[in-house]
């Protein structure tokens, strides 16, 4: 699996960087002012061939998170020879006809800019740095970096946290580069509570710079540099009813929703306030 | 199973036969080195097997992980049972005589106490809107050691700095005065006792039926974890309270018992009263800025969060503001409960057979990309999920439901009714 080294003289500078490309093709086509996709792959690839020969047991591993799909486009480590990024582009090419086949069939088109799936390429980036983990005492530092520009779907908020508290058990930072003008919230918590680092670049003509001078550096290294700090990270809630951001609100003490006003009953488990609760099992109404 | 029973029994009998060789020893060690412990202790070769021609089997470990973590997920309970989020749980800890017993090495309040701050911080990492609060069992009378609250270095100081034993443990002086504590608590919260008993009887002032009575009549959901023997008067409160009565074996299978506890339990219905609460979500104070911070009051420079009610600075979160009584949380401690509210299916074990056409049968995991045929090109166990029929290895199954709670093909695959309609 992994290439043969004589000695495995792993130092504090290993790193095992999992990679998440946001590969929306509606994101993509609408980002303005124009940065095409394939300007953004070649700052990418000149980025993780860096950080390949920063150190020869680095490990570097891709995931295409797609509107449809999540897939493995690349894993340094697979062969007999370290491979260049390069080797990643027609695997890509390959995920993202396949996920643009996939969504021919629902009928979701005219919706604007839709949310890709980055709850799902998390959960699989997490499982493999499990993997990693379980190789043996000797093993890389693994952390995650999410170049993402669309837009958070509200409907991965509860697989997002889920993510984010693994990680953050496992002590996995969360970077977070963010292509567009739009911020992510959930990237932001994820940045925050894990310990990575949140960037919005100014002016993506010069990407490469901003991944290779902020993003690059192992763990261990980090303790030297200044870092972007993390500036208003907004921690607030919505409320159910109506969207809002709330300061202060009223939760249901059976199902953790949150009202911004006093409510007879909840409206997502049924449960009656003020009084105690009969036998039935209102939570399973929930998944439906 | 059986072999722990094994196992167990043959500790003792070895002890005794060696208190008679050997004098005044403290130590179990008995004048053994540590090496020779693990082998005279543990016996490891009684997990040995043989198969059929008589050669040794491999341990394999990773199967026999896995059919402990099925067993338990088996007796976990499915997302239609409603559970109780918000709880108020009062350790009980017997600091009896008994508790100064060394078969737990190096004494059995050592080690519940170790557990003990193991299973504190698991429990607020679980339920971050609950609370905990201490109680020992000394010299015949019940002391509350901490109160109720959010904090867990507090609770644990105070545990760790006041480990003696002595005298006679009294199971209805501490179930008494829990009973007292949590009559003041509100309405919609969950009151639990996790009581850890070392001693083999109970010395009572009173009928410790009444009291029994008087806590199921509160509505308390008492469960036990005894360390020596199983009593009938722990099993009868268990059973009248709607808990859990367990006894421990050794100090992994402790520290499973002890760790069952911190899930949030299924919750009876007409327990605890739902209710809306009232609470805040602080903002972060920009840095740089000096105030008077609520819970220290010293002047502090930059961080902390405001409350929204009455303006006080707070250090951390989930606390309760010092000065306006508010709750104040973030929406990630909210986030940390939801996925009891939504737990994932458990997977399906798939089993090799032998007419699976070999090209048919998926190369690899799913989730870490790790092969699933054995070395040999055998196809080894592994599991696949219900809903999006994606292949796992064994170990990623047990990462998934034990600490990820999202199932990787279900969130890579869209589907056109979407799983959970929780938004923010």
């Amino acid at each position: 699996m992994s290439p043969p080294v004589p000695s495995k003289i792993l130092t504090d500078d290993v790193s095992l960087l999992m990679v998440l490309i946001d590969s929306n093709p509606h994101f993509w086509s609408s980002i303005k002012p124009h940065f095409s996709f394939s300007k953004f792959l070649s700052h990418v690839l000149a980025f993780l061939n860096s950080i390949l020969l920063l150190n020869q047991l680095n490990q570097v591993v891709v995931i295409a998170t797609g509107i449809n799909s999540c897939g493995y486009v690349f894993d340094s480590s697979s062969g007999s020879v370290s491979q260049r990024a390069e080797s990643l582009l027609p695997k890509l090419e390959e995920f993202a006809e396949n996920d643009e086949s996939l969504s021919e069939r629902d009928d979701d088109s005219g919706n604007g800019v839709g949310s890709s799936l980055l709850s799902g390429s998390l959960s699989m980036a997490l499982c493999y740095i499990q993997r990693v983990f379980r190789s043996g005492p000797l093993h890389p530092q693994p952390r995650i970096i999410c170049l993402h520009g669309s837009p958070d779907g509200p409907g991965q908020y509860v697989a997002i946290m889920n993510s984010i508290f693994s990680a953050q058990r496992s002590m996995v930072p969360i970077d977070s580069c963010v292509i567009g003008i739009q911020h992510s919230a959930f990237l932001q918590q994820a940045s925050y509570i894990t310990g990575g680092v949140y960037l919005k670049p100014q002016q993506l003509d010069g990407l490469f710079q901003y991944l290779a001078t902020v993003f690059a550096t192992d763990l261990h290294s980090r303790n030297f540099l200044q870092l972007p700090k993390p500036v208003g990270v907004d921690f607030r809630a919505s409320c159910f009813c109506h969207k809002n951001t709330i300061d202060m609100g009223f939760i249901c003490s059976v199902c953790l929703s949150i009202f911004c006003k006093h409510q007879k009953k909840c409206s997502t488990c049924g449960s009656i306030f003020g009084q105690a609760q009969t036998r039935d099992p209102s939570a399973s109404q929930q998944r439906k | 199973m059986m072999n722990r029973d094994i196992n167990g029994e043959g500790r003792k009998f070895n002890r005794g036969e060696e208190e008679e060789e050997e004098d005044e020893d403290e130590e179990s060690g008995r004048g053994r080195d540590a090496w020779e412990r693990t082998y005279a202790d543990e016996r490891s070769w009684e997990s040995l097997q043989e198969d059929e021609s008589g050669l040794l089997r491999p341990i394999d470990n990773k199967a026999l992980h896995h059919a402990q973590y099925r067993r338990r997920l088996r007796t976990a309970t499915t997302a239609g049972i409603q559970k109780g989020l918000i709880r108020y749980l009062y350790i009980v800890i017997d600091l009896s005589r008994a508790a100064g017993e060394m078969d737990y090495k190096p004494s059995r309040m050592v080690v519940v106490a170790r557990q003990v701050e193991a299973f504190i911080r698991e429990f607020f990492d679980q339920n971050p809107l609950s609370q905990i609060g201490l109680v020992t069992l000394k010299d015949g009378v019940a002391q509350c050691l901490t109160d109720l609250g959010g904090s867990p270095e507090s609770h644990i100081k105070a545990l760790m700095g006041k480990l003696e034993c002595s005298g006679d443990s009294s199971l209805q002086n501490g179930l008494d005065l829990v009973h007292d504590l949590l009559n003041q608590i509100p309405s919609y919260g969950h009151r639990e006792v996790l009581i850890l008993y070392s001693a083999l009887s109970t010395c009572d002032p009173g009928d410790i039926m009444e009291t029994i009575q008087k806590c199921k009549s509160a509505k308390i959901r008492c469960s036990i974890i005894g360390l020596s023997a199983e009593l009938y008067i722990c099993k009868y409160l268990c059973q009248e309270t709607g808990g859990l009565y367990s006894v421990a074996l050794d100090e992994p299978h402790l520290k499973e018992l002890v760790l069952e506890h911190a899930p949030p339990p299924p919750a009876i219905a007409e327990f605890a009263i739902a209710n809306l609460i009232k609470m805040g979500f602080p903002q972060r104070a920009a840095e740089g800025v000096i105030s008077i911070c609520s819970c220290h009051k010293e002047a502090k420079f930059g961080g902390g969060y405001t409350c929204p009610r009455c303006k006080a600075r707070v250090c951390e979160l989930p606390t309760e503001c010092r000065i306006c009584g508010l709750t104040l949380v973030s929406s990630p401690h909210l986030a940390r409960s939801y996925h009891h509210l939504f737990p994932i299916t458990p997977f399906d074990d798939v089993s090799p057979s032998i007419t699976n056409i070999p090209h048919k049968l998926p190369k690899s995991c799913f989730g870490c990309q790790q092969s699933l045929l054995n070395p040999g090109n055998l196809p080894g166990p592994w599991v696949a999920c219900p809903k999006c029929k994606q292949h796992f290895c064994l170990d990623c199954d047990i990462y998934i439901h034990e600490s990820l709670h999202n199932c990787p093909g279900c969130e890579s695959f869209k589907q056109s009714n979407s799983v959970t309609n929780m938004e923010v």
